[in-house]
């Protein structure tokens, strides 16, 4: 049976605001000017001031602007809805009490340069998160200013570099700094891009047939030299953990580098393990995965880095520090005195907003809950690999943590690839896996289900997966032509790369432009 | 913990499906020496209710929040319509991650390639990305680009730039071989002073921030001939997203680069972010972008749609030769800016910015008319200038916020130690007059 879809339905065809701009509508109201006008003049000089009216910016009513963003939110999928298992994204629930705390007026309403006497209780937030955050890593020295997991990677390595720096008496002989920065072929692309604009030359670690890093690679790149440090995922993108991770660390110290751990994937291990115990020197945290800050469809994230107290001198300046009168009574502030500080990440003091989400997140889960977090995350991937195990090619044998990693093998046979198998379960109401990912692996699924998913849903996944995998064997056609749900089909991206159109021109100029 | 569909007796069942015992046994893959063998030191769960409590209790504590505020530089207050908090909050969009399944991904997608849209028509560019961390960040990545583009090494930054944003880029720069020179600021005007013996053929990019940090409007269009001839790329950087619906687009002026902080559009001050960097060029630069681009596409039916595109320049697939190490961005706070721009629309942009405006010329008369108090520059500006007071500016302040209930700008000193007595003042269209006024008798009472 074909489906012939609604296309004239209003909305499934919501067009650009720009497209839907009539001149002459408000969508808003501002008070009357309360103080005597200045002729504009007099204010500005006409050569400073916009002579193109604001061309081309849309003019709509309040209604019109709500209607325009709720038809188009419905184009897109959400946690909310149901199961997102995307591989190393940690879509977990992201609980309402967070939002409504971000946005208490003594917090939202708050300038960044206010005094500090007059900020107390932000500083107090930031200071008690630092504290659980050093406590759940095994890693003192705590800074919240970077905005996402790829700024607190490239706060931790050129926290690194600082370092070694300071510790091998290195300031301006380039050929006496180690610039070595060894990277596992697994890891995401954001480890060598950070290494890269710290100033590291990177090197390329082999995977065992295992799906762990090779020891043996590593400790021959070691003897090469030059090795400043070390940047690993554990549990790495395999799913796995990193079983080996003292000896991986005691290599790279003896050979005088330092371990930057990429915490992508510590939803698996808060409350269970912890990286300042296995040997790790640097690490940071995705509060928009592990500690639930919303993903917002890309951002805002937040990248707090945590490090060993030898490293804490070369965290980002300013500190959130507290001091303690005497006779009780605490006080907080911000530092910049840090001669060795690697500087300023970002202006101000981090994401805030995602600091005060992440926090409430720890407190309602209590230390009890937040280990039941991670043993219920794991528990469900293995239900997941449990369940898909005869269905689909696993590459490596060993048990899977949070996330499960699967191939195509199997349904490459009939043409059918993981692409394919991605965009069909969209047809079975799921938001895909990461798909491609890790680079390793030829067809790679990689699947995490998170703790916020119960056992039906569970269940209702791996029936549907077993329903393509017959599908792809069967019925090959209806899982290359997927998805058939949505309001559109698979995308042309070549031909959009090809000749990029990335903003909206009015009509008349666009057959010019 | 209720944020766990599974009851601890479906775990267990789930657990002996698997043939386990206990949870501790999900964890068999772990070195017996690395597990750690006690409860985490972090508090016990609270409720709801306490949790209310414990952080309002915290938020009382945060005095400044429930001044009326002249502050500015780099985060400002602005009215922003009630809509746009509760369409950002719409499952669909908060919960939702990076658009990489266009199939369901579309609202987001639209809504970027919407921004992407607005912010060019805004700035006067041809080209923007789906944003970046914050204006201090843009700054940085801009300054990287430059160095891309024309492969040189120099790059000449105004002393009127945000003294942070500074600061960022100076990190971003550490290990780039890029060299960071000064341009300084004309003590009169205020503005900054291009030397023309500084731009030699080495010199990759100038960077001048407008309205400058001590509010002073520049002169984009003189920088950006000169900035030409020597053959570099001039940046140009603005804090006060507000401005451009009053002042010149940089496009407009010649800028080749634009980067701005995008908080004005919507987004609370929230003690400095989360907010949202805006990035722009011109279109014989598009592949040097740093971020994330959405672009058209189309199906095999010939239907309109978004995607992710130009992705060889980023991380995931160029790895350490990308153009930026960035991935997750600031996508839910442009949603916010967005929503903003759109819902104000062309009316309501030039509106906010002509009030702003007004308001800072009619402070700043009642502030330049006080006895002992100077406005120390000439230039033009647009809702933030700098006060000279009689006394040293920090003390003057405590002294507002305690007596007068204001706080009344920010003391340069915090950033700038040679400039004691003055005050970086900004006027936006939520501050009344009768809170101006309040201000100007404030501080003639608090000057002594």
């Amino acid at each position: 049976m074909s489906i012939t879809k609604a296309t004239t339905h209003v909305t499934q065809n919501e067009a650009l605001v720009f497209e839907r701009s009539q001149a002459g509508r408000r969508g808003y109201r501002l008070p009357a000017l309360d103080v005597e006008e200045t002729a504009i003049d007099d204010l500005l000089p006409a050569e400073l001031r916009r002579e193109d009216d604001l061309e081309g910016v849309p003019e709509l009513s309040e209604p019109d602007v709500v209607r325009h963003f709720t038809r188009i939110s419905t184009w897109n999928y959400n946690i909310d809805l149901g199961l997102y298992p995307l591989g190393s994204c940690t879509m977990k629930y992201n609980s309402r009490l967070n939002e409504r705390v971000a946005r208490i007026p003594g917090f939202a309403g708050l300038h960044p340069l206010a005094p500090e006497e007059d900020a107390q209780g932000a500083l107090e937030v930031m200071y008690e998160l630092q504290q659980h955050l050093a406590e759940i890593t095994g890693l003192p020295g705590v800074s919240l200013q970077p905005a996402a997991g790829a700024h607190g990677e490239m706060t931790g390595v050129m926290m690194i570099r600082a370092f070694l720096d300071a510790r091998d008496g290195v300031t301006s002989d380039e050929a006496k700094r180690r610039k070595v920065m060894l990277i596992p072929d697994s890891a995401h692309g954001t480890n060598p891009a950070s290494a890269h604009l710290s100033g590291f030359t990177v090197k390329t670690i082999r995977s065992t047939p295992e799906g762990l890093t090779d020891l043996d690679h590593l400790r021959e790149l070691c003897a090469s030299g030059a090795v400043a440090g070390l940047m690993l995922t554990n549990p790495n993108t395999c799913g796995i953990f990193e079983r080996n991770i003292k000896e991986i660390c005691r290599v790279i110290h003896e050979a005088g580098g330092l371990v930057y751990m990429d915490g992508a994937n510590m939803n698996a291990l808060v409350g269970v393990a912890r990286p300042g115990d296995m040997g790790v020197d640097v690490i940071h945290l995705n509060l928009h995965k592990t500690f639930s800050t919303p993903h917002g469809g890309g951002g805002p994230g937040s990248g707090p880095c945590c490090c060993t107290a030898e490293l804490e001198p070369f965290l980002p300046v300013p500190r959130v520090v507290r001091s303690d009168a005497e006779g009780g009574g605490a006080t907080y502030g911000l530092d910049s005195e840090r001669p060795q500080s690697v500087g300023r990440v970002k202006a101000f003091y981090g994401n805030f907003g995602m600091h005060l989400r992440a926090l409430a997140y720890i407190l309602t889960h209590g230390r009890d809950g937040l280990r039941e977090a991670t043993e219920a995350a794991v528990l469900n991937a293995r239900f997941i690999a449990h369940g898909l195990a005869d269905t689909f090619d696993r590459p490596f044998d060993s048990p899977p943590m949070h996330e499960c990693l699967f191939t195509d093998k199997r349904q490459t046979r009939k043409g059918v690839h993981t692409l394919d198998i991605a965009k069909r379960l969209i047809d079975y109401g799921f938001h895909p896996m990461t798909i491609y990912f890790p680079l390793i692996v030829q067809g790679a699924m990689l699947i995490e289900p998170t703790e916020s998913v119960g056992r039906a849903e569970l269940q209702q996944f791996v029936d549907a997966m077993k329903e393509i995998a017959r599908e792809a064997v069967e019925d090959a056609d209806t899982v290359l032509g997927a998805p058939h749900t949505t309001r559109i089909g698979r995308l042309d991206e070549a031909a959009a790369a090809r000749k990029p159109v990335l903003r909206w021109r009015p009509a008349e100029k666009a057959a010019g432009a | 913990m209720r944020y766990i569909p599974n009851s601890p007796e479906e775990r267990q069942e789930m657990l002996r499906g698997l043939g386990l015992s206990s949870a501790a046994e999900l964890f068999d893959s772990l070195p017996q020496d690395v597990i750690l063998k006690r409860p985490l030191d972090t508090p016990e769960a609270l409720s709801e209710i306490e949790l209310l409590e414990r952080f309002e209790a915290m938020a009382a504590r945060n005095a400044a929040a429930r001044r009326p505020s002249f502050l500015g530089a780099g985060a400002y207050h602005h009215y922003a319509p009630t809509i746009v908090d509760s369409l950002i909050q719409r499952s669909e969009f908060f919960t939702a991650y990076t658009p990489y399944q266009p199939e369901i991904s579309q609202g987001t997608l639209q809504a970027i390639f919407e921004f992407q849209t607005l912010v060019c028509q805004l700035t006067g560019m041809d080209v923007a990305n789906a944003s970046m961390y914050d204006g201090s960040t843009a700054m940085a990545e801009a300054v990287l680009m430059a160095e891309r583009v024309t492969r040189r090494t120099r790059v000449l930054v105004s002393a009127a730039v945000h003294p942070e944003y500074l600061r960022v880029t100076e990190t971003y720069v550490a290990h780039a071989g890029i060299e960071l020179g000064r341009l300084e600021v004309d003590e009169e005007t205020g503005r900054t002073s291009l030397d023309a013996s500084a731009l030699d053929d080495g010199v990759a990019a100038v960077v001048v921030q407008s309205p400058n940090f001590f509010g002073c409007v520049e002169d984009l269009r003189a920088f950006a001939d000169r900035v030409h001839a020597a053959g570099a790329l001039l940046v140009v950087v603005v804090t006060e997203a507000a401005s451009f619906g009053l002042l010149r687009s940089p496009g407009a002026c010649g800028a080749d680069i634009v980067v701005a902080e995008g908080q004005s559009f919507g987004v609370p001050v929230s003690y400095g972010g989360p907010y949202v960097g805006l990035f722009s060029t011109r279109e014989k630069y598009a592949r040097q972008i740093p971020g994330r681009l959405a672009g058209v596409a189309f199906d095999k039916e010939g239907r309109r749609g978004f995607v992710l595109t130009l992705a060889t320049r980023e991380q995931h697939i160029r790895r350490e030769k990308a153009t930026s190490n960035i991935c997750t961005n600031e996508g839910l706070i442009a949603l916010a800016a967005t929503v903003y721009m759109t819902a104000m629309g062309r009316r309501g942009l030039q509106e906010v910015a002509a009030q702003c405006a007004q308001k800072a010329a009619y402070a700043r008369r009642r502030i330049g008319a006080l006895e002992g108090f100077s406005l120390p520059h000439s230039a033009p500006v647009f809702n933030e200038f700098v006060v000279r007071a009689p006394s040293e500016a920090a003390g003057l302040l405590r002294r507002l916020a305690s007596e007068h209930n204001v706080t009344g700008g920010l003391a340069l000193s915090r950033y700038l130690p040679g400039r004691p007595n003055d005050i970086l003042v900004c006027v936006t269209e939520t501050n009344k007059r009768a809170d101006i006024d309040a201000l100007a008798e404030g501080l003639k009472g608090s000057s002594r």
